[in-house]
């Protein structure tokens, strides 16, 4: 029953969303640009230095692709918890606890932001143009990780997302701490975590887990070894990490929300 | 007619506009300094190649990431589009009928609101930055700073007058969030927040200095690590500062006369 009730509010926010074609597709050029940015800078590097971390320009691009789209996907998901902050000081998180659906999925279906699609497609025409440069040989193995990688990716930033914008719950203005984590981590997705000191990579690599958004799977793409020497295992592990992730996520959003007590007097 | 001129009231209120909300100015610090880390990162394997790139060593880089960092804040380099939503709901005509220029007295405002964010959003990135990486001082301290506050206060007027030009388009597109989120993203990269612009080709940085972006940030950070061609770079940075300026007045003039206030 309740999955009748989301459906038709996707699909109401979609069609409202469609309903300004122009202004839907200025947003989406926006988008594409956003996410371009990033290309740009890997370009500029590479106009100037000829390897980075190890990893050569379409190696780079690889990675940034795969992030790309993601990103792009996960934004696209869960992009709108963004406005927790504004949900709960204005008293509309109270309206969302008492319906009976979860507040969570109310959340997320509230906006379902497809100029997000600007973000993808520039994720995924990188890596169609890299895929054959970069030397990922067309083996049906290759081609089921190329597909499956920003799936995972996907459900693993959206973990991520979940978890740091519950910090909401307890610190205002928590949105720009989360936004720390959130954008960051579509900044290291994109590049090899061999750029990035001891302490960094523990902390913005595993600890939050982005370096099993495109660096591991790239590894095993690109069939080379790991500059840092870290067990093989890893390259297949991403599906894992991300349930993992999920069920941590879950913990923090569950945790956040019990002992939330209302913003209003 | 005035007793005083309220621009040095404005000036101070932005200040203390600032300071009531220390929580806010916290967590972007905190995200300015999480960024910082990440993008110092990348510049650091770059430049660890070859020891320098395009004039700039480990010293270099870290300085231009953290005073980027800082200064992202200083210049506001994302507007809040908040006169935008003046245009947009009609109090923009309360604004045009109080006894003050009204691009001088937000100017004024904003100048506060810089202020405010140089002690507490680029003094802490900087100090984080310079205790924990390499990082390039000043070899001629005094005329450097001096010059360096010149640049700053220029760059938060250029930076100004093109929000101010983007909030006013409202009175034309009624929504200016699509061109606004277009410059946003453009600002980064155009302006030498994500990777310093002696980086790019020459040919597109010719194209680049055509445009008032450099003036935003790259300058006031080239002023700090002593660059060479200073002189250039500041006149490009008056020269926008006064064109965008006189821009925007024509354009305020332009929108008012469009503007018919409903009701009596």
């Amino acid at each position: 029953m309740a999955e009748r009730v989301y459906r038709r509010i996707v699909a109401s926010r979609v069609r409202s969303q469609l309903a300004y074609p122009v202004s839907f597709a200025l947003d989406c050029v926006a988008q594409a640009i956003g996410q371009a940015l990033e290309l740009v800078v890997i370009l500029v590097v590479f106009g100037r230095v000829q390897s980075l971390g190890g990893f050569e320009r379409d190696e780079v691009l690889l990675m940034y692709g795969l992030a790309g789209i993601a990103f792009g996907l996960a934004d696209l998901a869960v992009g709108q918890l963004d406005d927790l902050p504004r949900w709960i000081r204005t008293g509309e998180f109270d309206v969302l606890l008492v319906r009976p659906l979860g507040a969570l999925a109310q959340l997320v279906t509230s906006d379902l932001q497809l100029r997000r699609l600007g973000r993808v497609a520039v994720g995924l025409v990188v890596l169609l143009v890299v895929v054959t440069g970069a030397g990922v040989e067309p083996t049906p193995a290759n081609l089921a990780l190329l597909v499956l990688t920003p799936l995972v990716g996907t459900v693993l930033i959206s973990a991520i997302w979940v978890a740091t914008c519950a910090v909401s719950f307890w610190v205002v203005d928590g949105k720009e701490v989360a936004n720390a984590f959130t954008y960051g981590s579509s900044l290291t997705t994109s590049y090899p975590i061999t750029v990035f000191g001891p302490w960094l990579r523990r902390l913005f690599c595993f600890a939050v887990p982005s370096a099993f958004v495109a660096y591991f799977p790239a590894l095993a793409l690109l069939d080379r070894p790991d500059p840092l020497g870290l067990p093989h295992a890893l390259r297949y592990s991403s599906p894992l990490v991300a349930v993992v992730a999920v069920a941590a996520a879950a913990l923090v959003w569950r945790t956040a929300v019990r002992r939330y007590q209302g913003a209003g007097s | 007619m005035l007793s005083a001129s309220p621009y040095p009231a404005l000036v101070r209120a932005g200040y203390r506009r600032r300071s009531v909300y220390l929580t806010a100015s916290l967590a972007g610090l905190f995200t300015n300094t999480v960024f910082g880390l990440l993008r110092v990162a990348v510049l650091l394997a770059v430049v660890a190649q070859t020891g320098s790139t395009a004039g700039y060593d480990a010293g270099g880089v870290s300085a231009f990431v953290w005073l980027g960092q800082g200064l992202i804040a200083v210049v506001m380099l994302w507007g809040d589009g908040e006169l935008s939503d003046r245009v947009r709901s009609g109090d923009i005509a309360i604004d045009l009928s109080r006894p003050w220029d009204l691009q001088l007295a937000l100017l004024a405002g904003d100048l506060g609101r810089a202020g405010h964010a140089v002690l507490f959003r680029l003094a802490p990135p900087v100090a984080f930055g310079a205790l924990l990486l390499p990082f390039r001082w000043p070899d001629d301290p005094v005329p450097t700073l001096l010059l360096f506050t010149a640049s700053t206060v220029l760059a938060v007027v250029v930076s100004f007058s093109l929000r101010f030009l983007l909030d006013l388009s409202s009175f034309w597109l009624l929504d200016s969030r699509g061109v606004r989120s277009v410059y946003n993203g453009l600002g980064g990269v155009l302006a030498g927040l994500t990777v310093p612009l002696a980086f790019f080709p020459d040919a597109l940085r010719g194209l680049l200095y055509a445009t008032p972006f450099p003036a935003i940030l790259q300058t006031p950070i080239d002023v700090f690590t002593e660059r060479d061609g200073l002189a250039e770079l500041l006149a490009h940075q008056l020269l926008w500062a006064v064109a965008l300026l006189a821009l925007g007045r024509l354009v305020l003039a332009r929108a008012t006369r469009k503007l018919v206030v409903q009701g009596g």
